[in-house]
C-alpha cells in the first residue's frame, strides 16, 4: 500500500504518522507539502495532527483552503480513502469532507491523556481488524475536540453507524461522547484521538496497530 | 532620536555607573549616541555580561569525557555515541513571566528552544521548573493558570514533548516567580552548528519574524529588582508566536541539511545587538548592517529601537558567499521574511546605517573584554546547628498521628500531584515519550528517533536546603539529578544550571550564591559530571526580600539499551522493598520539619540540612544502574522529599499496588520514616534476588536493608500509618484541581 501524509505549516504529527505508516505497511509514506496542487497516485491519505496556520483563524480552517485539499476533497468523492487525526479531523470538518465542528474543550484547558475508547463501529475499513475488543486506548492532545453537529446530522450520523469511536469518560464535552465519525460512503475518517501515536510498546501502547492493519486490508 | 542628549539621568535609567560610561567614552575616544549607549547598556547588563558572576561560574567543571562543547556557546552539546550529540540548556525567564504570565513563559519556552535548534539540533523535549508564591497569595492561582497556558501553548503548537519538571510553592517567591524552561534536542554530532562569524566580506542574513518596538529593554528589565511599579512595565514583554517558531525550526533544520552556513545565532536578550556582536566577537571580525533592510512590523522605527528590540522567532546568519540563494528559497517556501542586512569586516568594529547616515561606530572587542566583571563582597553563610531526635517528639505524643503526617504530606502543595499542570502538556508527540510526568517522578525518558538507545532527563533542586546551607544544597540539587537519572538506568552525562538568587549587591545574598556554586561544582568533580550550559538569574526579590537560593539543575544521561532501564512502575504482588543507602534519619530541614514541627514559620531555616556525601552517591548511583541492567529490580524510586515513607507512597500510586514498611530498632519510626538522609534508592526485588541484592550491596560497602513488601490495597508502616491506597491516591491528586478550580 503506498500511503501519503500531508504536511501544512506547522502540522507536527506528519512525522508520527509517517512512523507508524511505514511500521505496519512496510512502506515509507510520501510527504506531500500542502501548496501542491495534485495528489500523487496513492492507497491512503493521512491528514496529520499538529498546529496547521497555528490553529489561527478557527482550527484547520485555513488549512482546508489549501491547493492539496481541494484535490483530497475530489479524490476522496471519487473513494480514496482519507484519515485525518486531531489536527486532520478539524481540516476535515472545515473542508466539508466529514459534518459538524470541533469546539474548544468543555474544561477550556489542553488536554494530554491516554484516552480510553469503545469501538462502536467495528465495521468499517478504518475498524474491521480489530476483532477480539472493542476497546482501545489511544493517546488524546487537544484543546478543541468538543464535537458539535446539529440534532439531524447527529441522528444521522447514529442511525448509520458512522460514529466509530465514542469516549470512555468524555473528557473533552464532545456531543454524544463522539470520538471519531466517517462520511456516508465509509472511506474518509476523522477522529480526535492518536492511533499513530499507539503502535510501539515503549511509546502510547499498540491499540493503534489494528487501525492501520485494517486499512492496509482494505486498499489490497 | 540620535539627537538625545546623553545627560547623568540618561545614562542613569540605562544602567550604567559613572565609572562604566567614563571607559566607554575611553575606548570611543568621544561620547557615545545614544544607540551606542543603548548597545553598551544592554551588553554590559547583567544578563548579558554575567558581570557580578562570571568570575565565580569560571571556576566550575566544563569538561568531560563526553562534552563536546561547554558553556559558552547558545547552548551544551554531549556525545552520546554512534555520532549523535545531545544538545541542551536551562534558561530563566522569571521577571516577564510574573508581570505577564501567559507570553512570559511562553516566550521562555521559545527561547530556549531556539537556542538548542541554533546549534543544529532538533529540539526533543522541553522540562520546566516553576516556583510560584505560597497557594493563599491572591495572585498565586492566576500566575499558576497563566503560566501553565503559556508553557503548553508554545511547546504543544511547535510539536515538541514537554516531558517533566517540577513545580514548588513558597511564600518566598509571591511576587518573584521562577519559570525555568529547558529544552533538549538531538544532531548528529557532525552537524553541529556554532556561532563564530569566521571570516570577511560574508553576508548577514536576517530571517524569521518582523522587528517590532516589543521588548525594548527586556535584558535591563531582567537585571533590575522590582518594585510596585512593576506592572506596569507589561509593555516591554515579548509577545511569542510559537507558529513562526515552528517554521524556523523546519526551515533552520533544511537549510542545515546543506553546506550554506557558516555561523548562526538566535537573537535573544538584547536580539540584533547581542546576535551581531556575539557572532563577530567570536569569529575575530567586525559587521556592517544596513538597518533599512532589517524586516520591520512598525513605521518610523529607529536604530535604537531595532537594535534593542526583543522581537521574538528571530535569527541571524552568515552565509557562504554564492550560497545566498538556497537561503532565501528555503525560506521563502515557509513564508519566513529573508533579508541580507549586512556583511562581516575587517575593521573589528560594529558599524550601523542607517537612511544612508554612520549612526553607530563601535570597536567590538571592548563589549566584551571590558564589560564589568566584579568581584562583590559576599558574608560566607552561617552554619546551622543539627536537629537530633532526642529534641523532637514522636507524632503521638504530639497529638497527632501518622495517619495525618502521611495525609498532611501528601497534600502538601510541593508533594501532591501535578497532573493538571502536565495534562495540558502534550508529552507524546514525536512518538518517543517512553516515560515522562505521569510515571509520578524521577526522570523523563526520551528515545534517539529510529534507534534503540534514549536520553534521561530531569530537573531537581531543594530550594529550602539551599536556603539552609548553600554549599549543601548545592550539592544535594546535583546529586539529586545523578540519581534520578540512575534511578531510570541512565548514565549521567552532563547537567545545565540555572542560578536563581535575590540582589547580589547585598553579602549574604551573594554568599549564598558564591557557596552554592562551589557546592554544584563539588559534586560535579566527585561524579564526573560536567556543567555544559546554564544561566544566572539574579536581582529576583521584590522590595527588598530575596527569594529563597534556587539553583535549578538539569541532568541528562544515557540509557544505551531500551531493553534495560527502569521507573517506579514494576512492582509486583508479594515483592520485597529494599532500601539502599545509609538511613540515619536526618530531620533537619526536612519537609517533616516543615510540615508537621513548623520549623519554617519564621523566614529563616533554624537547622542544617542533610549532608551529601559524594562518595557514597556515586558507589550507590553505579550500583543501581548495575541492578537494572541485570534486571535485578523491578522497579526503582530515588528518597527525596518526605523520605522513605513518600517514597514507597509514590511507588504505590504508580503500580496501583499497596506496601507495608517494618521500621528499624536502632531509629525512632518517625525518623527512619521522615529522615531525608541522601544517596538512597528504594528498589522492589522478587523473591530470589532478594539476598544477591543485599549481599552485592554490602560488599560494595553500601548499606541495604529490606524494609518491606509490596501488595495489597494499604499503606501501612508497621506501629505508625494504615492507610487505604485509593483513598490517599485520591486525595494526592486532588489538591492541584480543587485548588486551581476555587
Amino acid at each position: 500500500m503506498q500511503s501519503a501524509v500531508i504536511v501544512f505549516p506547522a502540522s507536527n504529527c506528519d512525522r508520527d504518522a509517517a512512523t507508524a505508516l511505514e511500521k505496519v505497511t512496510g512502506r515509507k509514506p510520501l510527504m506531500v507539502w500542502h501548496a501542491e496542487t495534485t495528489l500523487p497516485k496513492v492507497d491512503f491519505v493521512v491528514i496529520p495532527g499538529g498546529f496547521s496556520y497555528g490553529d489561527y483563524l478557527r482550527s484547520g480552517a485555513i488549512a482546508a483552503r489549501s491547493p492539496i485539499v481541494r484535490d483530497i476533497i475530489k479524490k476522496a468523492e471519487n473513494g480514496l480513502p482519507v484519515a485525518g487525526f486531531c489536527n486532520g479531523f478539524q481540516i476535515l470538518t472545515e473542508a466539508g469532507l466529514l459534518p459538524g465542528a470541533l469546539m474548544r474543550n468543555k474544561g477550556l484547558r489542553f488536554i494530554c491523556r491516554p484516552q480510553k475508547l469503545h469501538i462502536t463501529n467495528g465495521d468499517t475499513m478504518f475498524t474491521r481488524a480489530y476483532k477480539n475488543t472493542s476497546e482501545v486506548t489511544y493517546p488524546i492532545a487537544h484543546f478543541d475536540g468538543n464535537y458539535y453537529a446539529d440534532d439531524d446530522t447527529l441522528k444521522e450520523l447514529r442511525k448509520s453507524g458512522r460514529i466509530v469511536f465514542k469516549y470512555i469518560d468524555n473528557p473533552n464535552g464532545s456531543l454524544n461522547d463522539i470520538a471519531g465519525i466517517c462520511n456516508a460512503a465509509g472511506n474518509v475518517l476523522g477522529m480526535m484521538p492518536h492511533p499513530e501515536r499507539a503502535v510501539d510498546p515503549l511509546h502510547g501502547g499498540t491499540d493503534g496497530i489494528d487501525l492501520f492493519k485494517s486499512i492496509l486490508e482494505a486498499v489490497r | 532620536m540620535s539627537k538625545i542628549e546623553i545627560t547623568p539621568e540618561v545614562i542613569a535609567e540605562h544602567g550604567l555607573s559613572e565609572g562604566e560610561y567614563e571607559i566607554i567614552c575611553d575606548r570611543l575616544g568621544r561620547a557615545p549616541n545614544i544607540t551606542e549607549l543603548g548597545i553598551f547598556s544592554v551588553m554590559w547588563s547583567e544578563h548579558c555580561s554575567y558581570k557580578s558572576s562570571r568570575r565565580h561560574l569560571k571556576k566550575m567543571l566544563t569538561k568531560g569525557k563526553r562534552v563536546i562543547q561547554g558553556p559558552g556557546e547558545n547552548a551544551g552539546v554531549i556525545d552520546i555515541d554512534d555520532g549523535d550529540a545531545i544538545v541542551f540548556k536551562m534558561e530563566s525567564h522569571n521577571h516577564p513571566s510574573y508581570i505577564e504570565p501567559f507570553q512570559g513563559a511562553a516566550t521562555g519556552v521559545g527561547g530556549i528552544m531556539r537556542d538548542v535548534f541554533t546549534m543544529g539540533a532538533r529540539p526533543i523535549a522541553n522540562l520546566n521548573a516553576l516556583r510560584f508564591g505560597e497557594p493563599a497569595h491572591p495572585k498565586t492561582k492566576s500566575l499558576v493558570a497563566g503560566v501553565v497556558h503559556g508553557i503548553g501553548a508554545y511547546g504543544n503548537c511547535v510539536g515538541v514533548p514537554t516531558v517533566g519538571g517540577e513545580t514548588n510553592f513558597h511564600r518566598g517567591y509571591n511576587e518573584n516567580i521562577l519559570v525555568n524552561a529547558m529544552c533538549v534536542g538531538h544532531a548528529k554530532q557532525d552537524k553541529v552548528f556554532y556561532s563564530a562569524a569566521k571570516g570577511v566580506g560574508n553576508p548577514i542574513f536576517y530571517v524569521g519574524s518582523k522587528t517590532g518596538r516589543d521588548g525594548i529593554h527586556g535584558a535591563t528589565m531582567a537585571s533590575a529588582e522590582f518594585d510596585d511599579d512593576s506592572e506596569s512595565k507589561r509593555p516591554t514583554v515579548q509577545v511569542g508566536d510559537p507558529f513562526t517558531e515552528k517554521l524556523l525550526i523546519e526551515a533552520c533544520m533544511e537549510l542545515m541539511a546543506t553546506d550554506a552556513i557558516i555561523a548562526i545565532q538566535d537573537m535573544g536578550a538584547a536580539g540584533l545587538t547581542s546576535s551581531s556582536i556575539e557572532m563577530a566577537d567570536k569569529g575575530g571580525v567586525g559587521v556592517k548592517m544596513y538597518l533599512d533592510k532589517v524586516p520591520q512590523r512598525e513605521t518610523g522605527m529607529t536604530p535604537y529601537e531595532m537594535m534593542l528590540s526583543e522581537s521574538q522567532e528571530r535569527m541571524l546568519m552568515v552565509l557562504q558567499p554564492g550560497k545566498e540563494h538556497i537561503a532565501i528559497e528555503i525560506f521563502e517556501k515557509w513564508d519566513l521574511d529573508v533579508a541580507e542586512v549586512g556583511v562581516t569586516t575587517d575593521t573589528g568594529h560594529l558599524v550601523l546605517i542607517h537612511k544612508g547616515k554612520t549612526v553607530c561606530d563601535i570597536p567590538i572587542a571592548p563589549l566584551g573584554d571590558d564589560a564589568p566583571n566584579l568581584d562583590r563582597p559576599y558574608d560566607p553563610p552561617k552554619q546551622l546547628d543539627t536537629l537530633y531526635h532526642d529534641q523532637i517528639m514522636d507524632p503521638i505524643t504530639r497529638g497527632t498521628s501518622y495517619n495525618d503526617v502521611i495525609k498532611t504530606l501528601i497534600t502538601s502543595p510541593d508533594i501532591a500531584s501535578k497532573r493538571w499542570i502536565w495534562e495540558q502538556y502534550d508529552r507524546s508527540v514525536m512518538g518517543d515519550t517512553v516515560s515522562s510526568s505521569n510515571s509520578g517522578g524521577d526522570a523523563a525518558i526520551v528515545r534517539i528517533h529510529g534507534t534503540n538507545k534514549a536520553v534521561a532527563i530531569t530537573t531537581d533542586c531543594t530550594p529550602r536546603y539551599v536556603a539552609a546551607n548553600a554549599f549543601e544544597g548545592g550539592k544535594q540539587a546535583v546529586v539529586e539529578t545523578y540519581r534520578n537519572l540512575c534511578s531510570v538506568g541512565a548514565e549521567p552525562i552532563a547537567i545545565t544550571d540555572c542560578l536563581n538568587f535575590g540582589n547580589p549587591e547585598r553579602k549574604q545574598v551573594m554568599g549564598q550564591f558564591v557557596r552554592a556554586i562551589e557546592g554544584i561544582d563539588a559534586a560535579c568533580r566527585a561524579l564526573d559530571y560536567p556543567v555544559v550550559s546554564g544561566n544566572v538569574s539574579l536581582y529576583n526579590e521584590t522590595n527588598g526580600q530575596a527569594i529563597p537560593p534556587t539553583p535549578a539543575i538539569g541532568g541528562v544521561g544515557l540509557i544505551k539499551n531500551l531493553e534495560r532501564y527502569a521507573t517506579l512502575k514494576g512492582a509486583k504482588q508479594g515483592e520485597h522493598l529494599v532500601l539502599l543507602g545509609k538511613t540515619d534519619g536526618w530531620l533537619g530541614a526536612s519537609l517533616y520539619a516543615q510540615l508537621i514541627l513548623g520549623h519554617e514559620k519564621s523566614d529563616t531555616a533554624m537547622y542544617a540540612p542533610p549532608p551529601v556525601d559524594l562518595e557514597a552517591e556515586k558507589a550507590a548511583g553505579t550500583y543501581v544502574r548495575r541492578l537494572i541492567r541485570d534486571r535485578r529490580v523491578s522497579s526503582v524510586h530515588d528518597v527525596s522529599d518526605g523520605g522513605l515513607a513518600l517514597a514507597a507512597i509514590e511507588m504505590a500510586f504508580a503500580n496501583g499496588l499497596g506496601f507495608e514498611l517494618k521500621g528499624s530498632a536502632d531509629l525512632p519510626l518517625y525518623a527512619w520514616l521522615f529522615g531525608e538522609d541522601q544517596g538512597r534508592y528504594l528498589v522492589s526485588v522478587e523473591e530470589n534476588s532478594l539476598n544477591p541484592v543485599i549481599s552485592t550491596a554490602r560488599t560494595l560497602n553500601i548499606p541495604a536493608q529490606k524494609v518491606g513488601t509490596v501488595g495489597g490495597s494499604r499503606l501501612i508502616a508497621t506501629g505508625g500509618f494504615d492507610l487505604s491506597l485509593e483513598d490517599t491516591h485520591m486525595e494526592y491528586e486532588n489538591w492541584l484541581p480543587n485548588y486551581m478550580a476555587d
